[in-house]
């Protein structure tokens, strides 16, 4: 019984830091390039699950309407770049937290004024529906695996093209010395295009994978972009394998905490006093975490090289 | 001097020297007083309690510009330290503590302990990364605040009094708490301007320009910006209190990240680092948002392009805006 | 001979593979100015963060005034009385001259952070100011922000904050490097004229200055000192010259 759970909380929690992965993916590539904090990297998770919502009840085909969300999600990402973003660069941090903060509160509203306030969802497709069955008595959802399986792929993608490719090549330059790499002839600017349109896409491709089941609502882009802080201060700003282990860590302490701390306290507590601390000290938990990592190592657990 | 337009323009914020206008905090002090008088000779009525409330968010606000205006110091989770203000005061409430000299003296002391913890972590780190964090610890206590279901949890906690001092009801008067609050605020920005011109607010303001320098020249920068961030907290907790008893009512949405990032932009559209531009960006913050919620209940959507507007093609808030008039006027 | 205000014994520091400070041993004794020499690349700013605290060394020890302070921070050097300067000037752009030198007397004071005194008004920090600016010769720039100084004048403002600190040694990194020749006289001259009050390690590269200040010569090449001793003799060693004086003919 207890095993059971412990296995369906692990997935979860394996579950949520894919999500995590995808979004702390890309804001910390840019951030590592570019040196650009972008706040409203959260909206375009949730952007992806608008457009998912929209796509795959136009289309009714849960592929090709996550395609086009992508495709949409990106050409809004481009937009956002050329009209805002390319103008910050070479402002400092306080500017771009404003600018991009701005955006946010008129994201949150345009998705309200257009898909309206109200949670929307989209259906499971049909061929990921059903269950998988792990054990006796265990049933598992199969689209919850297709999502780890997903993200897990691209995680594996990315680090192929981080580590093995010459662009990847220059991304960890970019990450560690930007000036560097334009002395080297690089057009950086292109460089930052790619960098911005490939994380955004990764954020847009976690939300639209999230919304057969997460509940898609403004804000929800918000909850997500301070994990995905949480992650890459714990896994090492600018770095990706940092963001993977960070993000697994964040994803797996916040479930587990959620679901195992009421327990744990009961050890030692009575129940309704249990139940409160438990809540509690389970909504702290990653951030607690966080603290701890910091306290012991300031630049995070794998920091990018020679960014100090 | 301190506001050459020139040279600040080329060096991207329009720094004037903190308390360097005197006359002009006195002017806004004198305006801000006549309120009460202005609103019982026909200006609306929803004016005072508007203006008590930008005058509660300028407190919050004219502490953060001691640690990112003067300090440079982008912390993110500001709102949190008025949650946990208006959260010790509603609790004490709830539990028949009314007393403000009881209640004050835990606030500063639960405000302080949470700086020294959360800013001794986040110090460590710089920039980008200290922006982070301090998002990071103001939403945890925004979770906290979530999962105190004993004090209404998500729902927010309703106050059945408000604060006494010696008894009596602080806010029983709107007009008698509107000058408390100004009282506060005014006690606030001469604190602040004092720090700021002593020898620990000149440390302060060279380690934001170059903490090397001021490293070697033998001062600990991290226990100078450590003292800054716990003195700023504690006065963001004291308008937590002021806040509480005006609303009645607290909430987890008092520290949203939402709310912090309102306050920079509060502190950036006055002025950063100019102390009674943190008061002006407050006012006009609050004015702005009640003209736009009264006219669409979206004003959000029109409230943010505004705000990247302002960050793109402003410099200097409003006090640099004003300098620059003046500096053209001078010739 | 008097004990030495400062002594490296043995100190080791590697980046990876590199050793960029490879068992440098040498001291400075009181009043001496000691003139540290070598091709770039040859790692003196970097022994000169170790001194200052800014680095750690990996092996070795530093004794400052006859205790050991390898593992103090650098503000805490400071205030134990070892000043430097930089070899990229470092100072506070928007303050003044008076207020930046104020800055480092105030870091000497018993309440270096007073919360409630008004610093600008402040005699007993403008006092040690107005003696270290005039000292240096900067009394008529007293009151320009440093940021509008003309570079000679950003090192002697440097050498001013250093010596507020009322230090007994000074680790001064190539402070003639990017100074034009007139201010560069004037720089030599106002160091000539702080010789024999105070130990000096001084890092340059402008040999004319180094063998007309010092009192003794050490050549760091490739993070080892490969030679030490008067400036005449270090002159005429011949590992010297063909490891770094030939290359400059």
């Amino acid at each position: 019984m207890t095993t059971s759970l412990l296995i369906v909380q692990i997935l979860n929690g394996l579950q949520l830091g894919v999500l995590l992965f995808l979004v702390a993916a890309g804001l910390t590539l840019v951030f590592g390039v570019m040196d650009f904090i972008n706040l409203a990297h959260g909206v375009q998770y949730m952007l992806g699950a608008y457009l998912a919502v929209t796509f795959v009840g136009l289309t009714g085909s849960f592929v090709l309407g996550l395609l086009l969300a992508l495709a949409a999600a990106l050409v809004i990402g481009l937009a956002l770049e050329f009209l805002v973003f390319r103008h910050l660069y070479e402002r400092d941090h306080l500017d771009q937290v404003l600018a991009t903060f701005g955006l946010i509160l008129l994201l949150n509203q345009g998705v309200k004024i257009v898909w309206g306030a109200a949670p929307l969802s989209v259906p499971v497709p049909e061929f990921l529906s059903g269950s998988v069955r792990l054990m006796d008595g265990i049933l598992y959802p199969t689209y919850r695996f297709a999502l780890i399986g997903a993200g897990l792929a691209v995680g594996g993608l990315l680090w192929f093209i981080v580590e093995r490719t010459r662009t990847g090549m220059l991304l960890r330059a970019g990450a560690s010395n930007a000036p560097m790499v334009s002395a080297l002839g690089v057009d950086i600017r292109k460089l930052f295009m790619v960098v911005f349109a490939f994380g955004t896409m990764l954020a847009g491709f976690a939300g639209a994978m999230a919304a057969p089941i997460l509940s898609v609502e403004p804000g929800m882009g918000d909850t997500v972009l301070i994990l995905a802080f949480v992650v890459i201060v714990v896994g090492g700003i600018g770095s990706i394998r940092g963001a993977f282990v960070g993000a697994l860590i964040v994803g797996l302490v916040d479930t587990l905490g959620r679901s195992f701390m009421n327990d744990l306290l009961r050890l030692f507590m009575s129940a309704p006093s249990a139940r409160a601390t438990g809540a509690a000290l389970s909504s702290m938990l990653i951030y607690l975490v966080m603290a701890i990592v910091l306290f012991v190592r300031p630049e995070g657990l794998l920091p990018a090289k020679g960014r100090t | 001097m301190s506001a050459a337009p020139t040279t600040a323009g080329a060096a991207g914020s329009t720094q004037s020297r903190p308390g360097s206008r005197p006359l002009l905090a006195l002017v806004l002090f004198a305006a801000l007083a006549l309120v009460p008088a202005a609103v019982s000779l026909g200006v609306p009525a929803h004016w005072l309690s508007l203006v008590t409330r930008a005058m509660i968010f300028a407190i919050a606000a004219l502490s953060l510009d001691l640690i990112l205006g003067v300090g440079g110091l982008v912390s993110f989770g500001h709102a949190a330290f008025i949650g946990i203000g208006a959260y010790v005061t509603g609790i004490m409430i709830t539990e028949g503590r009314t007393e403000t000299l009881l209640i004050l003296p835990v606030l500063l002391v639960v405000c302080a302990i949470f700086a020294a913890v959360t800013g001794a972590v986040s110090l460590r780190t710089r920039g980008v990364a200290f922006i982070m964090i301090t998002l990071a610890f103001g939403q945890m206590v925004f979770f906290l605040a979530q999962a105190l279901s004993a004090y209404g949890g998500d729902d927010g906690l309703t106050l059945y009094a408000r604060s006494t001092i010696a008894g009596l009801d602080i806010a029983a008067s709107r007009t008698g708490f509107f000058y408390i609050v100004l009282g506060a605020l005014i006690g606030c920005y001469g604190l602040v301007c004092i720090i700021v011109a002593s020898r620990f607010g000149r440390v302060l303001r060279a380690a934001r320009e170059n903490a090397t320098r001021v490293t070697v020249t033998g001062y600990d920068v991290g226990r100078v910006r450590l003292i800054a961030y716990v003195i700023s907290g504690m006065i963001a907790g004291l308008s937590g209190f002021f806040l509480a008893n005006q609303t009645e009512f607290v909430s987890p949405a008092f520290m949203s990240w939402q709310r912090s990032g309102e306050l920079i932009f509060m502190v950036v559209l006055g002025g950063v680092g100019s102390l009674h531009g943190a008061i002006i960006g407050a006012l006009a913050f609050l004015f702005a948002e009640d003209v736009l919620a009264g006219i669409t209940e979206h004003w959000k959507a029109i409230f943010g392009p505004l705000i990247v507007l302002f960050v793109l093609f402003t410099r200097g808030g409003i006090v640099g805006i004003l300098a620059r008039i003046r500096g053209r006027s001078d010739g | 001979m008097a004990d030495p205000v400062l002594a490296l014994d043995g100190v080791r520091k590697s980046f990876g593979a590199l050793k960029v400070t490879d068992g440098v041993s040498f001291s400075v004794a009181p009043g001496e100015l000691h003139a540290l020499i070598g091709p770039n690349g040859a790692g003196k700013t970097t022994l000169v963060h170790q001194i200052s605290g800014m680095l750690r060394p990996d092996a070795g020890s530093i004794r400052f005034r006859g205790a050991d302070i390898t593992g103090l921070s650098p503000e805490k050097r400071a205030r134990a009385g070892l000043a430097r300067t930089f070899q990229i000037t470092s100072t506070i752009a928007s303050l003044s001259v008076l207020e930046n030198v104020a800055l480092s007397v105030q870091a000497r004071a018993t309440h270096p952070l007073a919360l409630f005194r008004n610093a600008a008004r402040d005699a007993r920090l403008n006092g040690p100011a107005w003696a270290a600016i005039d000292a240096v010769g900067l009394g008529e720039r007293a009151h320009v922000p440093a940021g509008r100084l003309s570079h000679g004048e950003k090192r002697a403002l440097e050498i001013a904050m250093a010596l507020t600190l009322e230090p007994a040694a000074i680790l001064l990194d190539e402070p003639l490097a990017g100074v034009g020749h007139e201010e560069g006289a004037r720089l030599i001259a106002l160091l000539k004229s702080l010789k024999g009050r105070y130990a000096m390690l001084l890092v340059e590269h402008d040999m004319e200055a180094v063998f007309a200040l010092a009192d003794t010569v050490s050549v760091l090449v490739y993070g080892r000192v490969i030679a030490s001793g008067e400036p005449a003799s270090v002159r005429a060693d011949p590992t010297v010259r063909e490891a770094y004086l030939g290359e400059e003919g």
